[in-house]
């Protein structure tokens, strides 16, 4: 292996140096400082006698006189099963003073695309335990489901109440045989406190056993978050794919992510995108959200909570756009129901799981259950829509009718979704709740839910009916 | 992709790497020539020649490439293979057959440097000649037919390169029975050989003899789509709308039952999972129009958003020459192209590379150019051969931040001609399809009118005029709603609201995940129209005669119109509600 002490720019986290050998695109760099400091990089463009290396640490240290070395490959993630139970830093190198690891497997980072047409498609339910998630924006094995959160919002919080409670129905009273559950979590740029929260989390529970933890905070190399999130879904496909564990992969914060992207493009002196982001973030982000999935013949399965804090709280900035168009629906925290003390203070109306219709339903969940959801959607949007009009004209101006929805909207927030980041709801009982709720509505303002399941399931006291019957005397 | 090695010209070894943009030196190509790059022969394709040096677009992942290896060039733009085999198939981008690829590469990843041909070549195919020997033939003509699948006769033509323009030939031997592709089904006196497999370069349009005026709807068993923004066969049509609006599962109810003889989907930038949802459900479901398989009529083409960005450019291509072959044969071919904003951005972000000059967004200033031309390639045509046939184009747009003033919607919207705009508030009170009524258009509704009357009914225009009417005037009442309330609001006005709720509920609203519901036919549509139109008349009768509005709304027969989409024996269920609707309110007074 060739060392060079030929650099001839260092520019933000960037470093040009000559060379006179071919170097392989995307391959890993490694650069000794004058002070024995070893940073390492990787190559962003080759060409003839030139090469652009972005350094993960930040280039600060490096001067003309460090040496530069090209290991010959492109950057790999020592991968095993022993991973479970162990804390690294955010390239994947033990930081819990436990044993080195011993790799079984070494795999390239970039993971290559899956053919589509070796995709089994997702449709197993997770019971999440909460009655946002379950009963109006289910998850499924294998789905990509962003939360979209913003600063000082109590996302954390969701993603650990998520983590604590997944399971998936069946298999509990199953063959016991299944598959393990394997938590795989990616922060980057995050502050301790936050991480500590997760982890204190992952210690009391005993999840920490069943867990692999990347860690890159707030006060480590930007740039260098732009392989944590490669290397997390390396490990988490080689314990789904290979190990056949269920993997759920939550990645904080998404938008620390961007930035460290958004930086390089800037050194680079790209043309940038919108709002200063490279024109390629959503082919970079496809290329980590996408890794999430089910293949067919294999057992494990990759569901990804990537979580983002939306810039100014704003949904259509590309941060949160790009990643909407990716993933498989979107989870929103609201600040106003936060501060209306809601826990967890999700509004179901932005929110969405593309999986959902498929993974519910007779012999998967329960057969009323998408009806229900549709309505109380349908139901909720209503009575949210009254709340701007009652503000100027009063209750007492409104029908009884436009009364009742207000009644249901104010109602479904105390009821269904203020559960406590604590309480862990079967489906059923989200149901029960729901139709609840749904009878407080007349029987024909059902009109998303089939004839059979209002007779089956309408409460019949709940005050829905008799009220309208007594107008129409 | 098309296998045949032209003459290799001059090869070239790589100057620079940069993502899938790859500089070569001492290449001797052609704009648009295929090339192979590097040890492993990563497929690419020449984009700009400037002096000795060659920039190439790669299909695959360039990880590890480096400067120095060699870059071979086939002298041939990037074809597609056509002939029996294209449906009931999955592609990406440049054509390579995933199944295959699977197969090849012995991993459910997409590995490197791995070609396929786009149609089986040793497959054998039952040849029936339908032309004798002294006939004589001129370009496209048909010369036999094979059976593609249970629902497509393929037909055999004279390629068009093979003939002038208004040559002929004369036939002079003809083979039948089990053939591969390549073997020849037909020779021509001019020493010509047909087989069952023609190329053609996939940015050139196959040729035709003129464009015509369309006069028959593409029915997509969409009731908001049909009955007021309806698109015809050789139609283009566009649904911008942010994520989660609606665009995939409008295309891919359009897929599964509008009633082209072809469907070609293209999957270009978006998720692998969308794909294979198709590639689960199409083999499952019914053909509303034959009861076969949907995937007797359907090739996919898929290059999802973590696919190589190069082949996300290309694979719209890939699809509308694949439409256009079957066209020719005189099918009727409808392509959905999901979504044309990531082709959109494939061309920027190749152009940036290049250091282009940008236009608006960044987008090359020679976007428009590339929507236009992709869009005029739709069309209802006379072939060549004298037939007629049609390629209609459906785009999904995704608008960033679901702002339609960007250039890709813009650009798009002065080309199509239907527009079917998706509304994110709809979608968020779950109003699907969230198809925004006030600003969507048809620019073919009136030439499509006779159709509709004589297949249908003959007031379908004045019923649809209706419609839109109430649906305005809702949208002005609703205005006042928001100051005052519903209440203040004069009697005949509140009627007025109540049956535009059943518009937007009934009618404009249709689950796609229903079992019956998800497809309506053209004459269900019309029926539920009416029943809202009885109700409407006679409820104001009723008013009129002095019944109080609340009593008007409150009749039990009226909420049964929401349950007309669902009824499998709508007819009968809509005589019977018509008569309820009638017989409570006249009682009333
Ligand atoms: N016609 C429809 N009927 C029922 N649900 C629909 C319909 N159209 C869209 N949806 C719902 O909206 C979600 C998002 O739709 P999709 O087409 O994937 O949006 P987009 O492609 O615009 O992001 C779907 O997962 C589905 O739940
Ligand atoms: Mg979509």
């Amino acid at each position: 292996m060739k060392e060079y002490q030929t650099i001839t720019e260092i520019s933000g986290p960037l470093v040009y140096a000559e060379v006179d050998e071919a170097i392989g695109y995307d391959e890993i760099v490694e650069i000794e400082t004058a002070q024995g400091e070893t940073l390492r990089g990787q190559v962003l463009e080759s060409s003839d006698g030139v090469v652009a290396i972005q350094v993960f640490e930040g280039t600060s240290g490096i001067d003309q006189e460090a040496s530069v070395r090209f290991l010959g490959e492109t950057m790999k993630m020592p991968v095993t099963e022993d991973l479970l139970g162990r804390v690294l830093d955010g390239s994947g190198r033990p930081i819990d003073g436990g044993p080195d690891i011993v790799p079984e497997e070494r795999q390239d980072i970039v993971g290559a695309a899956i053919n589509p047409y070796s995709r089994e498609y997702p449709e197993e339910f997770i019971e999440t335990g909460v009655s946002a998630i379950d009963g109006m924006n289910t998850l499924v094995r294998g789905q990509k489901l962003p939360i979209f959160s913003s600063s000082g919002q109590p996302h954390s919080e969701l993603a650990m109440q998520i983590a604590r409670q997944a399971s998936v129905p069946e298999e509990e009273e199953g063959d016991g045989e299944a598959s393990e559950f394997a938590v795989i979590f990616g922060a980057m740029g995050i502050t301790a406190e936050e991480a500590n929260e997760f982890m204190e989390d992952f210690e009391r529970t005993g999840a920490l056993e069943r867990s692999v933890v990347f860690m890159n905070l707030a006060d480590d190399p930007a740039v260098e978050r732009t392989v944590t999130p490669r290397m997390v879904l390396t490990t988490a496909e080689y314990l789904a794919f290979e190990k056949d564990y269920h993997v759920l992969v939550i990645l904080t914060d998404m938008t620390n992510y961007c930035e460290a992207l958004r930086e390089i493009g800037a050194a680079r002196e790209e043309v940038p995108g919108r709002r200063g982001y490279p024109g390629y973030m959503y082919t970079d982000l496809a290329q980590l959200y996408e890794r999430a999935g089910r293949i067919e013949g294999r057992d494990g399965s990759v569901t990804q909570i990537p979580i983002l804090t939306m810039p100014g709280d704003d949904d259509t900035h590309p941060i949160p756009d790009l990643t909407g168009y990716i993933t498989e629906g979107q989870i929103y925290v609201d600040p106003d129901l936060n501060s209306q003390g809601l826990q967890p203070p999700v509004n179901v109306l932005p929110s969405l799981s593309r999986l959902m219709d498929d993974g519910i339903g007779e012999g998967l969940t329960r057969a009323d259950h998408g009806d229900v959801s549709d309505q109380m959607y349908a139901a909720y949007a209503e009575g949210e829509d009254l709340r701007d009009l009652v503000n100027i004209v009063g209750r007492e101006a409104l029908s009884e009718r436009d009364n009742k929805y207000l009644d249901f909207a104010d109602r479904f927030e105390k009821e269904f979704i203020d559960q406590g980041f604590d309480t862990n709801r079967g489906l059923e009982e989200t149901l029960e709740i729901g139709w609840d709720l749904l009878s407080m509505l007349p029987k024909e303002e059902l009109n998303r839910v089939d004839q059979d399941f209002i007779e089956e399931y309408y409460r019949e006291d709940a005050g829905g009916e008799t009220e309208t019957e007594a107008t129409a005397d | 992709m098309s296998q045949t090695e032209a003459a290799v010209r001059d090869d070239g070894i790589i100057a620079s790497v940069s993502g899938p943009v790859v500089v070569a030196r001492d290449l001797d190509a052609r704009m648009n020539d295929v090339v192979y790059v590097g040890d492993e022969g990563l497929m690419g394709e020449v984009i700009e020649i400037e002096d000795d040096t060659t920039t190439i677009q790669v299909y695959e992942e360039t990880s590890g490439i480096s400067p120095g290896e060699p870059v071979e060039n086939t002298g041939e733009p990037l074809t597609v293979d056509l002939g029996p085999g294209l449906l009931d198939t999955i592609y990406d981008g440049v054509q390579r057959p995933l199944d295959v690829l699977e197969d090849k590469m012995g991993s459910p990843y997409l590995d490197r440097g791995v070609d396929a041909p786009g149609i089986e070549l040793d497959e054998e195919w039952e040849f029936e000649p339908e032309v004798a020997e002294g006939d004589e033939v001129g370009r496209g003509d048909v010369v036999g037919t094979v059976e593609e699948t249970v629902t497509i006769d393929h037909k055999v033509m004279v390629p068009p390169d093979i003939l002038e323009e208004d040559e002929t030939a004369e036939v002079v031997a003809i083979e039948s029975g089990s053939m591969t592709v390549e073997e020849t089904v037909v020779e021509l006196d001019n020493g010509a050989e047909v087989s069952m497999r023609q190329e053609w370069p996939v940015r050139e349009a196959r040729p035709t003899v003129e464009k015509k005026t369309p006069r028959t709807p593409l029915v997509s068993g969409q009731r908001i789509l049909d009955g007021l923004f309806p698109i015809a066969k050789g139609g283009t049509a566009a649904i911008p709308g942010p994520f989660g609006s609606g665009k995939t599962v409008t295309q891919h109810q359009l897929a599964k039952y509008a009633d082209a003889d072809i469907i070609i989907y293209v999957g270009c930038g978006e998720r692998g999972n969308e794909m294979t949802e198709v590639i689960d459900d199409f083999p499952e479901l019914e053909d509303p129009s034959t009861g076969n398989p949907l995937m007797a009529r359907t090739s996919l083409i898929a290059n999802t958003s973590n696919m190589p960005v190069a082949a996300r450019e290309s694979c719209v291509y890939t699809g509308i020459t694949i439409a256009e072959f079957y066209r020719d044969m005189g099918y009727d071919v409808a392509l959905m192209a999901d979504s044309t904003s990531r082709w959109a951005e494939a061309m920027r972000e190749i152009s940036s590379r290049l250091e282009e000059m940008p236009g608006e967004e960044g987008y090359p200033a020679y976007l428009a150019a590339r929507l236009s031309q992709f869009y005029e390639r739709a069309g209802y045509f006379e072939n060549i051969n004298g037939t007629e046939g049609s390629v209609s184009a459906i785009g999904a747009v995704s608008p960033p931040g679901g702002d339609f003033s960007e250039p890709v919607t813009q650009n798009t919207l002065r080309i199509v001609k239907t527009f079917w705009a998706l509304d994110a508030d709809l979608a968020e009170r779950r109003h699907f399809p969230s198809i925004n009524w006030n600003e969507s258009y048809s620019l073919y509704k009136d030439q499509l009118d006779p159709w509709f009357q004589d297949a249908v009914a003959d007031d379908w225009p004045e019923k649809r005029q209706w419609a839109v009417d109430v649906l305005d005037e809702e949208t002005e009442l609703q205005e006042i709603v928001q100051l005052v309330g519903k209440d203040a609001l004069p009697e005949d006005q509140q009627l007025t609201l109540e049956v535009a709720r059943y518009l937007r509920e009934a009618y404009l609203q249709q689950n796609a995940f229903h079992p019956v519901d998800t497809y309506c036919p053209p004459e269900k549509t019309y029926l539920m129209l009416t029943t809202i139109k009885t109700l409407n008349d006679e409820a104001f009768d009723a008013l009129e005669a002095g019944v109080p509005v609340d009593e008007i709304i409150d009749i039990d027969a009226a909420p049964k119109i929401n349950r007309i989409g669902v009824q499998e024996d709508y007819e009968e269920y809509v005589d019977d509600l018509k008569s309820e609707i009638t017989e409570e309110l006249r009682s009333l007074y």
